[in-house]
Protein backbone atom coordinates (compact mmCIF):
# COMPACT_ATOMS: atom_id res chain seq x y z
CA UNK A 1 0.00 0.00 0.00
CA UNK A 2 1.41 3.11 -1.02
CA UNK A 3 1.80 6.12 1.66
CA UNK A 4 -0.24 8.63 1.42
CA UNK A 5 1.02 11.71 -0.68
CA UNK A 6 1.29 15.10 1.19
CA UNK A 7 -1.65 16.35 -1.30
CA UNK A 8 -3.69 13.33 0.03
CA UNK A 9 -3.30 14.00 4.05
CA UNK A 10 -3.77 17.93 3.48
CA UNK A 11 -7.24 16.85 1.70
CA UNK A 12 -8.47 14.88 4.60
CA UNK A 13 -7.65 17.71 6.78
CA UNK A 14 -9.63 19.74 5.14
CA UNK A 15 -13.25 20.28 6.23
CA UNK A 16 -15.16 21.67 2.92
CA UNK A 17 -17.53 25.00 3.25
CA UNK A 18 -20.00 25.09 0.25
CA UNK A 19 -22.82 27.35 0.03
CA UNK A 20 -25.20 25.40 1.50
CA UNK A 21 -23.32 21.95 2.74
CA UNK A 22 -20.40 21.08 5.13
CA UNK A 23 -17.99 18.25 3.86
CA UNK A 24 -15.47 16.12 4.70
CA UNK A 25 -16.50 16.53 8.48
CA UNK A 26 -15.53 14.00 10.59
CA UNK A 27 -11.56 13.19 11.01
CA UNK A 28 -10.41 9.59 9.56
CA UNK A 29 -7.25 9.33 11.50
CA UNK A 30 -7.55 6.17 13.40
CA UNK A 31 -5.88 2.94 12.81
CA UNK A 32 -7.77 0.38 10.30
CA UNK A 33 -9.39 3.36 8.58
CA UNK A 34 -7.71 3.50 5.12
CA UNK A 35 -5.88 -0.09 4.45
CA UNK A 36 -2.08 -0.09 4.88
CA UNK A 37 -2.01 2.97 7.08
CA UNK A 38 -0.74 2.95 10.75
CA UNK A 39 -2.36 6.10 12.54
CA UNK A 40 -1.25 4.48 15.84
CA UNK A 41 -0.63 7.12 18.75
CA UNK A 42 2.57 7.66 18.56
CA UNK A 43 4.32 10.26 21.23
CA UNK A 44 7.07 10.92 19.17
CA UNK A 45 4.97 12.14 15.93
CA UNK A 46 2.62 13.96 18.52
CA UNK A 47 5.57 15.91 19.61
CA UNK A 48 7.14 16.41 16.19
CA UNK A 49 3.81 17.71 14.47
CA UNK A 50 2.19 19.30 17.18
CA UNK A 51 2.49 23.57 17.16
CA UNK A 52 1.73 26.35 19.27
CA UNK A 53 1.66 29.52 17.41
CA UNK A 54 0.91 32.78 19.53
CA UNK A 55 -1.12 35.82 17.96
CA UNK A 56 -1.82 37.74 20.83
CA UNK A 57 -0.58 37.16 24.45
CA UNK A 58 -1.90 40.24 26.53
CA UNK A 59 -1.93 39.59 30.24
CA UNK A 60 -5.98 38.98 29.89
CA UNK A 61 -6.91 38.67 26.21
CA UNK A 62 -4.65 35.58 24.73
CA UNK A 63 -4.97 34.56 21.02
CA UNK A 64 -2.86 31.54 20.19
CA UNK A 65 -2.77 28.44 17.71
CA UNK A 66 -3.21 25.07 18.47
CA UNK A 67 -1.63 22.67 15.63
CA UNK A 68 -2.38 19.23 15.08
CA UNK A 69 -4.62 18.57 17.85
CA UNK A 70 -7.61 16.55 17.56
CA UNK A 71 -11.23 18.27 18.60
CA UNK A 72 -11.66 16.27 21.55
CA UNK A 73 -8.65 17.26 23.15
CA UNK A 74 -8.92 21.18 22.14
CA UNK A 75 -12.47 20.90 23.21
CA UNK A 76 -11.26 19.34 26.55
CA UNK A 77 -8.94 22.28 27.32
CA UNK A 78 -12.10 25.10 26.37
CA UNK A 79 -14.68 23.35 28.59
CA UNK A 80 -11.77 23.07 31.08
CA UNK A 81 -10.97 26.85 31.60
CA UNK A 82 -14.68 27.69 31.23
CA UNK A 83 -16.03 25.60 33.28
CA UNK A 84 -13.32 23.71 36.05
CA UNK A 85 -10.13 26.03 36.41
CA UNK A 86 -11.03 27.68 40.30
CA UNK A 87 -11.10 31.62 40.64
CA UNK A 88 -12.84 33.27 43.91
CA UNK A 89 -15.79 35.30 43.90
CA UNK A 90 -18.13 36.42 46.69
CA UNK A 91 -20.37 33.48 48.00
CA UNK A 92 -22.17 34.61 50.82
CA UNK A 93 -23.15 37.74 51.71
CA UNK A 94 -24.62 39.03 55.42
CA UNK A 95 -27.29 41.65 55.11
CA UNK A 96 -27.17 43.57 57.85
CA UNK A 97 -28.99 46.83 56.18
CA UNK A 98 -30.73 47.09 52.84
CA UNK A 99 -33.11 49.58 52.47
CA UNK A 100 -32.78 50.09 48.86
CA UNK A 101 -35.02 49.03 46.12
CA UNK A 102 -33.29 46.28 45.53
CA UNK A 103 -34.30 42.56 47.06
CA UNK A 104 -31.30 40.91 48.89
CA UNK A 105 -31.08 38.26 47.07
CA UNK A 106 -30.66 40.49 43.98
CA UNK A 107 -27.99 42.50 45.64
CA UNK A 108 -26.16 39.62 46.82
CA UNK A 109 -26.34 37.54 42.62
CA UNK A 110 -25.04 41.28 41.39
CA UNK A 111 -22.15 41.08 44.24
CA UNK A 112 -21.45 37.16 43.37
CA UNK A 113 -20.75 37.91 39.75
CA UNK A 114 -18.28 40.96 40.37
CA UNK A 115 -14.50 39.63 39.43
CA UNK A 116 -12.46 39.71 42.20
CA UNK A 117 -7.94 39.72 41.54
CA UNK A 118 -5.49 39.31 44.43
CA UNK A 119 -1.95 38.80 44.99
CA UNK A 120 -0.88 35.72 42.74
CA UNK A 121 0.95 34.03 45.67
CA UNK A 122 -2.36 34.75 47.63
CA UNK A 123 -4.39 33.46 45.44
CA UNK A 124 -2.57 30.21 45.21
CA UNK A 125 -2.56 30.31 48.74
CA UNK A 126 -5.80 29.92 49.22
CA UNK A 127 -7.55 26.50 49.80
CA UNK A 128 -11.10 25.42 48.92
CA UNK A 129 -13.77 25.85 51.43
CA UNK A 130 -15.32 22.42 52.84
CA UNK A 131 -18.68 22.10 54.50
CA UNK A 132 -18.21 21.67 58.15
CA UNK A 133 -19.42 17.62 58.51
CA UNK A 134 -23.78 17.10 60.10
CA UNK A 135 -23.95 19.36 63.01
CA UNK A 136 -21.34 21.41 62.91
CA UNK A 137 -22.39 25.03 62.19
CA UNK A 138 -21.14 26.32 58.14
CA UNK A 139 -19.54 28.89 60.17
CA UNK A 140 -17.30 26.55 61.53
CA UNK A 141 -15.31 26.03 58.54
CA UNK A 142 -14.43 29.46 57.77
CA UNK A 143 -10.81 30.28 57.96
CA UNK A 144 -8.34 32.75 57.15
CA UNK A 145 -7.31 30.59 54.42
CA UNK A 146 -10.47 29.64 52.40
CA UNK A 147 -12.40 33.14 52.99
CA UNK A 148 -11.54 36.32 51.98
CA UNK A 149 -13.53 39.21 53.97
CA UNK A 150 -15.05 42.38 52.22
CA UNK A 151 -17.61 44.68 53.36
CA UNK A 152 -19.68 47.36 51.59
CA UNK A 153 -21.16 50.25 53.34
CA UNK A 154 -23.27 53.20 52.12
CA UNK A 155 -25.69 55.77 52.66
CA UNK A 156 -27.92 57.84 50.11
CA UNK A 157 -28.46 61.13 51.53
CA UNK A 158 -29.55 64.76 50.16
CA UNK A 159 -26.86 67.23 48.67
CA UNK A 160 -26.93 70.52 50.88
CA UNK A 161 -29.40 72.55 49.08
CA UNK A 162 -30.41 69.33 47.61
CA UNK A 163 -34.24 69.02 48.83
CA UNK A 164 -34.72 72.33 47.49
CA UNK A 165 -33.48 72.58 44.03
CA UNK A 166 -35.72 69.30 43.54
CA UNK A 167 -38.46 71.16 44.63
CA UNK A 168 -37.58 73.31 42.08
CA UNK A 169 -38.17 70.68 39.35
CA UNK A 170 -34.39 69.83 39.59
CA UNK A 171 -34.22 66.27 38.32
CA UNK A 172 -30.70 65.60 37.63
CA UNK A 173 -29.37 63.06 40.44
CA UNK A 174 -25.77 64.71 40.01
CA UNK A 175 -26.90 68.06 41.36
CA UNK A 176 -29.48 66.44 44.30
CA UNK A 177 -27.92 63.38 46.12
CA UNK A 178 -24.45 62.05 48.04
CA UNK A 179 -23.53 58.59 47.84
CA UNK A 180 -26.42 57.67 45.62
CA UNK A 181 -24.68 55.39 43.49
CA UNK A 182 -22.59 52.59 45.08
CA UNK A 183 -19.86 51.49 42.62
CA UNK A 184 -17.60 48.11 43.32
CA UNK A 185 -14.99 50.37 44.01
CA UNK A 186 -16.91 50.87 47.26
CA UNK A 187 -16.50 47.58 48.14
CA UNK A 188 -13.45 47.20 51.14
CA UNK A 189 -11.34 44.02 51.43
CA UNK A 190 -10.80 43.51 55.28
CA UNK A 191 -7.27 41.25 56.63
CA UNK A 192 -7.90 38.38 58.19
CA UNK A 193 -5.44 35.84 60.07
CA UNK A 194 -2.34 35.01 58.26
CA UNK A 195 -3.32 36.73 55.21
CA UNK A 196 -1.84 39.91 56.47
CA UNK A 197 1.40 37.63 55.98
CA UNK A 198 1.52 38.79 52.24
CA UNK A 199 1.63 42.46 53.63
CA UNK A 200 0.63 43.71 50.43
CA UNK A 201 -2.29 46.89 51.65
CA UNK A 202 -5.16 45.79 49.06
CA UNK A 203 -3.93 41.91 48.63
CA UNK A 204 -7.41 41.71 47.08
CA UNK A 205 -10.02 43.82 45.19
CA UNK A 206 -12.22 43.96 42.56
CA UNK A 207 -10.82 44.33 38.98
CA UNK A 208 -13.29 47.02 37.70
CA UNK A 209 -14.25 49.32 40.07
CA UNK A 210 -16.68 51.15 37.91
CA UNK A 211 -19.24 48.49 37.96
CA UNK A 212 -22.40 49.72 39.29
CA UNK A 213 -23.79 47.72 41.54
CA UNK A 214 -26.95 49.61 42.66
CA UNK A 215 -28.49 53.06 43.37
CA UNK A 216 -30.59 54.77 45.76
CA UNK A 217 -32.14 57.78 46.95
CA UNK A 218 -31.97 59.88 50.22
CA UNK A 219 -32.86 57.76 53.15
CA UNK A 220 -31.71 54.69 51.64
CA UNK A 221 -29.02 52.66 52.63
CA UNK A 222 -26.62 49.33 52.61
CA UNK A 223 -24.92 47.66 55.02
CA UNK A 224 -22.90 44.54 54.10
CA UNK A 225 -20.29 41.40 54.75
CA UNK A 226 -18.87 39.44 52.15
CA UNK A 227 -17.58 36.64 52.26
CA UNK A 228 -15.79 35.12 48.83
CA UNK A 229 -14.31 31.92 48.26
CA UNK A 230 -12.85 29.82 45.69
CA UNK A 231 -15.07 27.67 43.08
CA UNK A 232 -15.38 26.47 39.66
CA UNK A 233 -17.29 27.46 36.98
CA UNK A 234 -19.32 24.08 37.03
CA UNK A 235 -21.05 24.85 40.27
CA UNK A 236 -21.69 28.66 39.20
CA UNK A 237 -20.62 30.98 36.48
CA UNK A 238 -19.59 33.50 38.45
CA UNK A 239 -16.27 31.24 39.11
CA UNK A 240 -15.53 30.83 36.02
CA UNK A 241 -12.20 32.70 35.38
CA UNK A 242 -12.95 33.32 31.37
CA UNK A 243 -15.25 35.85 29.99
CA UNK A 244 -15.39 33.60 27.39
CA UNK A 245 -12.88 30.96 26.18
CA UNK A 246 -13.56 29.85 22.43
CA UNK A 247 -11.52 27.97 19.24
CA UNK A 248 -12.29 28.51 15.77
CA UNK A 249 -11.45 26.43 12.98
CA UNK A 250 -8.58 28.14 10.97
CA UNK A 251 -10.65 29.24 7.48
CA UNK A 252 -8.98 29.09 4.33
CA UNK A 253 -9.46 29.97 1.01
CA UNK A 254 -8.43 28.95 -2.68
CA UNK A 255 -8.84 31.09 -5.47
CA UNK A 256 -9.01 28.10 -8.28
CA UNK A 257 -9.07 30.37 -11.17
CA UNK A 258 -8.10 33.81 -11.41
CA UNK A 259 -10.47 36.67 -10.30
CA UNK A 260 -9.22 40.21 -11.71
CA UNK A 261 -10.88 43.91 -12.80
CA UNK A 262 -14.51 44.44 -10.89
CA UNK A 263 -14.94 41.54 -9.84
CA UNK A 264 -11.56 41.41 -7.64
CA UNK A 265 -12.98 44.14 -5.98
CA UNK A 266 -16.26 43.21 -5.77
CA UNK A 267 -14.77 39.48 -4.31
CA UNK A 268 -12.40 41.38 -1.73
CA UNK A 269 -15.97 43.20 -0.33
CA UNK A 270 -17.32 39.47 0.26
CA UNK A 271 -14.91 39.11 3.04
CA UNK A 272 -14.15 41.03 6.07
CA UNK A 273 -11.10 43.50 5.74
CA UNK A 274 -7.91 42.81 5.45
CA UNK A 275 -8.25 39.44 4.15
CA UNK A 276 -8.40 39.68 0.38
CA UNK A 277 -5.55 41.97 -1.25
CA UNK A 278 -5.63 43.04 -4.91
CA UNK A 279 -2.45 42.78 -6.49
CA UNK A 280 -1.59 43.66 -10.15
CA UNK A 281 -1.72 40.91 -12.86
CA UNK A 282 1.99 40.45 -13.29
CA UNK A 283 3.54 38.61 -16.88
CA UNK A 284 4.51 35.46 -14.65
CA UNK A 285 0.47 35.36 -13.55
CA UNK A 286 -0.32 36.05 -17.57
CA UNK A 287 2.32 32.70 -18.49
CA UNK A 288 1.18 30.18 -16.19
CA UNK A 289 -2.65 30.97 -17.33
CA UNK A 290 -3.69 32.16 -20.63
CA UNK A 291 -6.85 33.22 -19.53
CA UNK A 292 -5.27 36.35 -18.44
CA UNK A 293 -3.87 37.29 -21.48
CA UNK A 294 -3.97 41.03 -22.23
CA UNK A 295 -5.41 41.74 -18.70
CA UNK A 296 -1.79 42.61 -17.56
CA UNK A 297 -1.88 45.35 -14.88
CA UNK A 298 -5.25 45.26 -14.05
CA UNK A 299 -5.67 44.25 -10.53
CA UNK A 300 -6.41 40.49 -8.95
CA UNK A 301 -7.53 39.07 -5.71
CA UNK A 302 -5.05 37.62 -3.81
CA UNK A 303 -5.72 35.86 -0.21
CA UNK A 304 -3.76 37.63 2.14
CA UNK A 305 -4.68 36.65 5.71
CA UNK A 306 -7.27 34.05 6.08
CA UNK A 307 -7.26 33.70 9.23
CA UNK A 308 -9.07 36.82 9.80
CA UNK A 309 -12.23 35.50 7.72
CA UNK A 310 -14.88 35.17 9.71
CA UNK A 311 -16.37 32.23 6.69
CA UNK A 312 -19.70 33.81 5.95
CA UNK A 313 -19.69 31.98 2.70
CA UNK A 314 -21.09 35.90 0.68
CA UNK A 315 -18.58 35.10 -1.98
CA UNK A 316 -20.37 31.47 -2.92
CA UNK A 317 -23.53 33.85 -3.33
CA UNK A 318 -22.37 35.17 -6.44
CA UNK A 319 -22.42 33.57 -9.47
CA UNK A 320 -19.47 35.25 -11.14
CA UNK A 321 -17.55 33.68 -8.48
CA UNK A 322 -19.03 30.49 -9.37
CA UNK A 323 -15.99 27.29 -9.24
CA UNK A 324 -13.93 29.81 -9.12
CA UNK A 325 -13.23 29.74 -4.83
CA UNK A 326 -13.36 26.81 -2.72
CA UNK A 327 -13.56 27.40 1.15
CA UNK A 328 -12.98 24.90 3.82
CA UNK A 329 -11.42 24.89 7.35
CA UNK A 330 -8.41 23.23 8.72
CA UNK A 331 -9.59 20.65 10.96
CA UNK A 332 -6.33 20.73 13.12
CA UNK A 333 -5.62 23.98 13.40
CA UNK A 334 -7.29 25.87 16.42
CA UNK A 335 -7.26 29.27 16.97
CA UNK A 336 -7.72 29.59 20.75
CA UNK A 337 -8.99 33.11 22.24
CA UNK A 338 -9.06 33.31 26.23
CA UNK A 339 -10.39 36.68 27.76
CA UNK A 340 -9.68 36.30 31.53
CA UNK A 341 -11.68 37.96 33.60
CA UNK A 342 -8.73 39.76 35.46
CA UNK A 343 -8.17 36.96 38.07
CA UNK A 344 -5.79 34.57 36.21
CA UNK A 345 -3.69 35.69 33.49
CA UNK A 346 -5.27 34.37 29.92
CA UNK A 347 -2.26 31.82 29.24
CA UNK A 348 -1.77 31.06 32.77
CA UNK A 349 -5.61 29.50 32.50
CA UNK A 350 -4.88 27.66 29.48
CA UNK A 351 -1.91 26.09 31.17
CA UNK A 352 -3.98 25.04 34.21
CA UNK A 353 -6.23 23.61 32.05
CA UNK A 354 -3.68 21.25 30.62
CA UNK A 355 -2.90 20.60 33.96
CA UNK A 356 -6.31 19.65 35.19
CA UNK A 357 -7.18 17.07 32.54
CA UNK A 358 -3.51 15.02 33.04
CA UNK A 359 -4.64 15.68 36.90
CA UNK A 360 -8.15 13.99 35.81
CA UNK A 361 -6.28 11.24 33.62
CA UNK A 362 -3.66 10.41 36.28
CA UNK A 363 -6.95 10.17 39.02
CA UNK A 364 -8.70 7.77 36.76
CA UNK A 365 -5.58 5.51 36.57
CA UNK A 366 -4.83 5.49 40.20
CA UNK A 367 -8.45 4.22 40.78
CA UNK A 368 -8.12 1.95 38.07
CA UNK A 369 -5.12 0.54 39.93
CA UNK A 370 -6.43 0.40 42.84
CA UNK A 371 -9.71 -1.83 41.31
CA UNK A 372 -7.01 -3.90 39.18
CA UNK A 373 -4.75 -5.04 42.00
CA UNK B 1 -26.61 52.30 60.54
CA UNK B 2 -25.79 49.29 61.98
CA UNK B 3 -22.00 48.14 62.60
CA UNK B 4 -20.65 45.55 60.58
CA UNK B 5 -19.83 42.71 63.16
CA UNK B 6 -18.22 41.26 60.58
CA UNK B 7 -18.96 36.79 60.94
CA UNK B 8 -16.14 35.35 62.65
CA UNK B 9 -12.78 34.20 60.10
CA UNK B 10 -11.18 31.69 62.42
CA UNK B 11 -7.45 32.54 62.21
CA UNK B 12 -4.60 29.93 61.41
CA UNK B 13 -1.95 29.15 63.30
CA UNK B 14 0.27 27.51 60.18
CA UNK B 15 -0.48 24.07 61.04
CA UNK B 16 -3.91 23.62 60.08
CA UNK B 17 -3.89 25.07 57.42
CA UNK B 18 -6.12 22.22 55.13
CA UNK B 19 -3.34 20.42 53.00
CA UNK B 20 -5.77 19.35 50.39
CA UNK B 21 -4.41 19.06 46.66
CA UNK B 22 -5.58 22.09 44.81
CA UNK B 23 -5.63 20.06 41.78
CA UNK B 24 -9.21 19.27 41.63
CA UNK B 25 -12.59 20.29 43.43
CA UNK B 26 -13.01 16.59 44.32
CA UNK B 27 -12.07 14.36 47.39
CA UNK B 28 -8.42 12.57 45.94
CA UNK B 29 -9.01 9.86 48.40
CA UNK B 30 -11.94 8.08 46.66
CA UNK B 31 -10.53 7.54 43.06
CA UNK B 32 -11.50 3.88 42.93
CA UNK B 33 -14.86 4.37 44.28
CA UNK B 34 -15.66 6.56 41.28
CA UNK B 35 -14.53 3.53 38.83
CA UNK B 36 -16.97 0.26 38.28
CA UNK B 37 -16.90 -2.66 35.67
CA UNK B 38 -20.08 -2.79 34.51
CA UNK B 39 -22.14 -6.12 34.22
CA UNK B 40 -21.20 -8.14 31.71
CA UNK B 41 -17.46 -7.69 31.68
CA UNK B 42 -15.20 -9.94 29.46
CA UNK B 43 -11.27 -9.58 29.02
CA UNK B 44 -11.66 -8.14 25.77
CA UNK B 45 -15.33 -5.98 26.32
CA UNK B 46 -15.71 -4.12 28.89
CA UNK B 47 -17.87 -0.88 30.05
CA UNK B 48 -16.94 1.11 32.81
CA UNK B 49 -18.25 3.30 34.77
CA UNK B 50 -16.69 6.97 35.92
CA UNK B 51 -18.57 9.09 38.49
CA UNK B 52 -18.24 13.00 38.29
CA UNK B 53 -16.51 12.84 34.76
CA UNK B 54 -18.38 14.64 32.12
CA UNK B 55 -17.56 14.78 27.78
CA UNK B 56 -14.59 16.63 28.74
CA UNK B 57 -12.93 13.36 30.11
CA UNK B 58 -14.61 11.26 27.95
CA UNK B 59 -14.32 12.59 24.40
CA UNK B 60 -10.86 13.03 24.71
CA UNK B 61 -10.42 9.65 26.21
CA UNK B 62 -12.40 7.58 23.63
CA UNK B 63 -10.47 9.83 21.04
CA UNK B 64 -7.25 8.40 22.66
CA UNK B 65 -8.18 5.03 23.19
CA UNK B 66 -9.38 4.93 19.77
CA UNK B 67 -6.16 5.24 18.15
CA UNK B 68 -5.19 1.93 19.90
CA UNK B 69 -4.66 -0.31 16.87
CA UNK B 70 -6.04 -2.98 19.03
CA UNK B 71 -9.23 -1.69 19.76
CA UNK B 72 -11.89 -2.92 17.86
CA UNK B 73 -14.62 -0.45 19.25
CA UNK B 74 -14.63 2.94 21.59
CA UNK B 75 -17.74 4.59 23.18
CA UNK B 76 -18.56 6.70 25.70
CA UNK B 77 -22.33 8.47 26.62
CA UNK B 78 -23.68 9.73 29.56
CA UNK B 79 -26.81 7.78 30.58
CA UNK B 80 -28.70 10.55 31.92
CA UNK B 81 -28.00 14.50 31.72
CA UNK B 82 -28.75 15.04 35.16
CA UNK B 83 -26.21 12.13 36.87
CA UNK B 84 -22.58 12.88 36.79
CA UNK B 85 -22.02 9.59 34.93
CA UNK B 86 -19.86 9.15 32.37
CA UNK B 87 -19.78 5.33 30.66
CA UNK B 88 -17.38 4.26 28.49
CA UNK B 89 -17.33 1.22 26.41
CA UNK B 90 -14.29 -0.64 24.95
CA UNK B 91 -14.05 -3.68 22.87
CA UNK B 92 -10.38 -5.26 22.26
CA UNK B 93 -8.89 -7.75 19.49
CA UNK B 94 -7.34 -10.49 19.53
CA UNK B 95 -7.37 -11.35 23.82
CA UNK B 96 -5.55 -7.63 24.83
CA UNK B 97 -7.09 -6.99 27.68
CA UNK B 98 -9.33 -3.84 28.02
CA UNK B 99 -7.94 -3.12 31.11
CA UNK B 100 -4.60 -2.45 29.65
CA UNK B 101 -5.72 -0.67 26.73
CA UNK B 102 -7.63 1.85 29.27
CA UNK B 103 -4.69 1.92 31.47
CA UNK B 104 -2.32 3.00 28.02
CA UNK B 105 -5.02 4.92 26.83
CA UNK B 106 -5.21 7.72 30.11
CA UNK B 107 -1.02 7.40 30.25
CA UNK B 108 -1.01 8.37 26.61
CA UNK B 109 -3.47 11.51 27.82
CA UNK B 110 -1.30 12.50 30.60
CA UNK B 111 1.72 12.51 28.05
CA UNK B 112 -0.52 14.44 25.50
CA UNK B 113 -0.63 17.13 28.04
CA UNK B 114 3.12 17.16 29.04
CA UNK B 115 3.83 18.26 25.25
CA UNK B 116 1.66 20.84 25.28
CA UNK B 117 2.49 22.50 28.33
CA UNK B 118 6.11 22.57 27.05
CA UNK B 119 5.42 23.61 23.61
CA UNK B 120 3.06 26.22 24.89
CA UNK B 121 5.61 27.62 27.58
CA UNK B 122 8.01 27.57 24.69
CA UNK B 123 6.01 29.57 22.13
CA UNK B 124 5.35 32.10 24.96
CA UNK B 125 8.95 32.21 25.56
CA UNK B 126 9.04 33.12 21.36
CA UNK B 127 6.46 35.34 21.79
CA UNK B 128 8.02 37.59 24.69
CA UNK B 129 11.22 37.78 23.23
CA UNK B 130 9.75 39.09 19.65
CA UNK B 131 7.10 41.05 20.06
CA UNK B 132 6.71 40.79 16.28
CA UNK B 133 4.36 42.17 13.85
CA UNK B 134 4.56 39.17 12.46
CA UNK B 135 0.61 38.93 13.50
CA UNK B 136 -0.86 42.73 13.62
CA UNK B 137 -3.39 43.23 15.86
CA UNK B 138 -6.49 41.95 14.71
CA UNK B 139 -8.45 44.26 13.09
CA UNK B 140 -12.10 44.75 14.01
CA UNK B 141 -14.34 43.12 11.65
CA UNK B 142 -15.42 45.92 8.94
CA UNK B 143 -16.37 45.82 5.23
CA UNK B 144 -13.83 46.81 2.65
CA UNK B 145 -15.43 50.37 1.35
Amino acid sequence: MPAPTQEELERRKRLEIKAETVGNAASTDFPHHWPGEDHEWSLDYFKDSFQVRFHNNSTHDSEFSLIGLDTSVANAFRRIMIAEVESLAIEDVFIYQNTSIMQDEILAHRLGLIPLKGDPAALKWLQWYRKPVDDQSPAAGFADFNTVLFTLKKTCTWQEGGKQRFIAGETDPEKLYEDYNVYAGDIVYHVSGKQSDFGAENLFEVVNPDILILKMRPGQEIALVMHARKGIGQDHAKFSPVATASYRLLPTIDILKPIVGEDAKKFARCFPRGVIKLEPVSEEDVQKDETLQGKEGEIKAVVANPMRDTVSRECLRHPEFKDKVKLGRVRDHFIFRVESTGQWESDEIFLESVRLLKGKAQRLRNGLDELMS
Amino acid sequence: MPDLAPVEIRASNGDDHDVVDPLYSLDRSDDVSRIRVLPGAMETAASFQFDKEDHTLGNALRYIIMKNPDVEFCGYSIPHPSEEKLNLRIQTYDGVSVYSVLDKGLRDLEEMCDVITEKFEEARAQKAEKMDVDDPEPLPFRRVG
